[in-house]
């Protein structure tokens, strides 16, 4: 057991004075692997260095004794690189298993060097240090697929959060009225930016009337009702009056057959509708040529 | 008269709120398939949507069962809601409006009832709960130039 621990050290050690020693050999051999050339096609000796990074960090973690280590730090020195060249290759429109093969693909070129020092590829410690290299650029293409995965997933909250944003905008309709057109599903993620954002402008506006506009939200079911309320509870706590206008046929009778009372909501038929009670409400009268003047504002 | 596009059966997982609108889109897309109206559509998607967030709340997550189950000339949609969660205890209490454990409107299923044409629900406390909708298009006939 402790000589199998010994052996084991040994591999890692010589395949780590092999990267140190070989490193530009490597490197020049990389650079024309598909994933090094195609990633850094301005020069050359860009994608050399970049190989060399690589080399370095993998004979690091060689020499921690441990090349099945995919959280070694002595990856973190090339992670972010990995995680750009991944991205790239994603970009270009590679799915993350052709990513895979490609990181796979550098593994040939050098266990082809290793072999090459051994006069008897077939001694123990050739094969040792074969297998010791082997499983160190199997962690390479864990690291790099990780990377890769990870990156799509924080893209793909940050868009999350920014759609939330882009689709709930609060619009200044008249002095003192604002409005929210809603579009897509109303969840509680949603609803809650949409609160926030809506409170912010009745202060920011010292609005008297909100409008919330649902024309564009596809069901509304018992919770999206809920979080309808509250926000017009909410509003009215901050001494604005809301509206909800856009509740088409469907959904009003979906609504009357689903229980829900919203009696004590003011409601609109349409945009136009809302903003013409609100703004007779604050004794400006509503002519049709004042109407068409206030939906191009 | 649109050709009714096939529509086969098919099982949806609940697990998160992404599901959810997952499932509300297969019963859009099914219904509007089976020539279900706009307002037959909008009742069985709300009812659904209502189900589908008791099998992720309550339920602790489950899937959607979508069959179509024509009755004579009239194309329908079975839908069933399937957990293995808690189970309901004093299911006449959770059938009844304004009823909820949480902090919801008590409307979910005595609501998603209303909203269909059959609505049956099978629990067992600790076993977990199935609920079953099914609704009917009413397909209004296409007017004949010359009825015989
Ligand atoms: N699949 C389920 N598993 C366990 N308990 C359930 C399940 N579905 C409903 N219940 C119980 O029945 C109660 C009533 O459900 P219902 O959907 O009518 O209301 P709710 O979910 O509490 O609120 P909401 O109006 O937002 O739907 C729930 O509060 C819950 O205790
Ligand atoms: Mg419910």
């Amino acid at each position: 057991m402790t000589d199998q621990v010994g052996a084991n050290e040994a591999a890692a050690a010589q395949v780590c004075s092999f990267l140190q020693r070989r490193r530009e050999q490597i490197a020049q051999r990389w650079a024309d692997a598909s994933l090094f050339r195609t990633v850094f096609t301005l020069s050359r000796e860009e994608a050399v260095e970049a190989c060399k990074a690589v080399v370095d960090a993998l004979a690091d973690v060689a020499l921690s004794g441990r090349p099945e280590d995919i959280a070694a730090p002595a990856f973190g020195t090339v992670r972010d690189q990995l995680g750009r060249m991944a991205a790239s290759r994603a970009r270009a429109g590679f799915t993350p298993a052709q990513i895979s093969e490609e990181v796979a693909a550098l593994r040939a070129p050098v266990v082809e060097l290793l072999r090459g020092e051994f006069t008897d590829s077939s001694e123990a410690t050739a094969q040792e240090g074969v297998l010791a290299l082997t499983v160190l650029m199997g962690s390479l293409r864990l690291v790099v697929m990780e990377t890769a995965l990870s990156a799509g997933e924080e893209l793909i909250a940050r868009q999350r959060l920014q759609l939330l944003e882009v689709a709930t905008p609060v619009i200044k309709l008249w002095e003192g009225i604002v409005a929210v057109p809603l579009i897509g599903t109303l969840d509680s993620a949603r609803s809650q930016v949409v609160m926030e954002s809506l409170l912010e402008a009745i202060v920011a506006q010292r609005a008297q009337y909100a409008i919330l506009d649902i024309t564009g939200v596809p069901t509304v079911d018992s919770l999206v009702a809920q979080h309808l309320m509250k926000t017009v509870a909410a509003a009215r706590l901050m001494g604005a009056e809301c509206i909800v206008s856009g509740i088409r046929p469907a959904i009003a009778q979906t609504i009357v057959h689903l229980g829900i009372d919203l009696g004590t909501i003011l409601t609109r038929a349409g945009l136009a509708d809302a903003l013409a009670y609100a703004l007779a409400q604050q004794g400006i009268e509503v002519s049709a040529h004042r109407m068409a003047r206030a939906s191009t504002r | 008269m649109p050709a009714s596009r096939d529509v086969t059966a098919a099982r949806v997982a609940i697990g998160s709120d992404t599901d959810l609108a997952w499932v509300r889109q297969q019963v859009r897309q099914a219904a509007a398939g089976l020539g279900f109206s706009l307002v037959q559509q909008t009742k069985l998607i709300t009812a659904a949507s209502e189900l589908a967030r008791n099998t992720l709340i309550h339920g602790g997550g489950g899937y959607m069962e979508i069959t179509p189950c024509p009755q004579g000339t009239a194309p329908g949609l079975r839908l069933s809601f399937v957990d293995s969660g808690p189970g309901i205890r004093n299911v006449e209490q959770a059938m009844a409006d304004g009823y909820t454990s949480g902090g919801g409107l008590g409307l979910g299923l005595s609501g998603a009832k209303r909203l269909v044409h059959e609505f049956l629900l099978d629990t067992c406390p600790g076993r977990g709960t199935t609920v079953t909708i099914t609704a009917w298009a009413t397909v209004v006939p296409s007017a004949r130039p010359e009825a015989t």
